[in-house]
């Protein structure tokens, strides 16, 4: 379904996020700290291209956090700020 | 829960529109999955290069078949070759199911609303056919919304005066003979009788282009539906 440039929502984070979380991240509640707005992790916006993903606050576009794939890895910031989690997968 | 990529055989095609398809594969170990998840689909080319994407279920499961629906997207790395390229008989990698937010089980006993955009139809129709299965109590009304009569999904299963569902086809650029509402977008009007016949009650799944969603999103808000009861998936 996703094959276009537009954004999609958190509901597509669910392949990525399994390869390094043992919880089922969709349902994981989130506030953004800038607006107040709350609610899944499915319904952030998330804005490609693979294999670099950004997770945005529906209501004022401030990163929740930015997944980038490679071979062997994933990247993971929370929240938009520098510093980024590096997970082995492989 | 680590999903792992599992061998999966294409075993059938069919088409749905020019431009979409069903695709059934047999998937060994495949362990169930809930009406509104979906799978990734990883191809690995001769070279070893790799891309995936992400497609929704059709229908429940029936042992380690799967169904998924694909539409072919006209300058996309994936969807064209999985509509038409990949033969019959050859092998992909999936992984899932995948999601537990944009689903539908058959205890849920609220009523439901359906609304869906061109292809963001699938993940309704594998609710629409969990819940015919399940011979659940729990009301269903599907709103659809296609550009042409040529564009509608499932013809069999989701016409207008099918068992079990209320079903309303919305055309956005031309109609089907006979119909009394002239071709457009959907409106706040076009779902005013179905959001009052929820009651304030059960739960809504929008699913769509990224711009038909933020558009119901925002009428089911303005009709008075609690924003928590309204359940979206975009693909873009």
């Amino acid at each position: 379904m996703g094959d276009t440039p537009l954004h999609r929502d958190g509901n597509w984070l669910a392949g990525p996020l399994s390869e390094i979380l043992a919880v089922e991240p969709t349902r994981a509640w989130w506030r953004c700290p800038t607006c107040g707005m709350a609610g899944p992790l499915a319904q952030l916006h998330v804005y490609g291209p693979e294999p670099g993903l950004t997770a945005r606050c529906p209501g004022c576009t401030r990163v929740a956090l930015r997944l980038v794939k490679e071979a062997d890895h994933v990247w993971l910031t929370m929240g938009g700020a520098t510093g980024a989690f590096r997970f082995r997968t492989a | 829960m680590a999903a792992d990529w599992r061998r999966a055989h294409l075993v059938e095609r069919l088409p749905q529109t020019a431009t979409a398809r069903s695709l059934a594969f047999t998937v060994p170990g495949w362990p169930g999955h809930l009406a509104g998840q979906h799978v990734d689909v990883r191809l690995t080319g001769d070279d070893g290069y790799q891309a995936a994407r992400s497609y929704s279920l059709a229908a429940p499961a029936e042992g380690e078949r799967i169904e998924l629906g694909v539409q072919a997207v006209a300058d996309g790395e994936v969807s064209p070759y999985l509509a038409d390229g990949l033969p019959v008989g050859a092998d992909v990698e999936v992984r899932g199911p995948l999601g537990f937010w944009f689903v539908w089980r058959p205890e849920q006993t609220g009523p439901v609303l359906l609304v869906g955009g061109g292809s963001g139809v699938v993940p309704l129709t594998a609710m629409i056919r969990a819940h015919r299965e399940a011979k659940s109590p729990s009301d269903f009304q599907l709103v659809y919304s296609v550009r042409t009569p040529e564009d509608f999904w499932y013809g069999d299963l989701l016409s207008e005066g099918a068992d079990h569902l209320d079903v309303d086809v919305l055309y956005t650029r031309r109609a089907a003979p006979g119909s009394s509402r002239a071709p457009g977008r959907i409106s706040a009007d076009d779902l005013r009788g179905h959001v009052s016949r929820l009651a304030g009650a059960g739960t809504v799944f929008v699913c769509g282009p990224t711009a038909f969603v933020e558009a119901v999103s925002d009428h089911l808000v303005d009709l008075g539906r609690d924003s928590g009861s309204i359940r979206t998936e975009r693909f873009g």
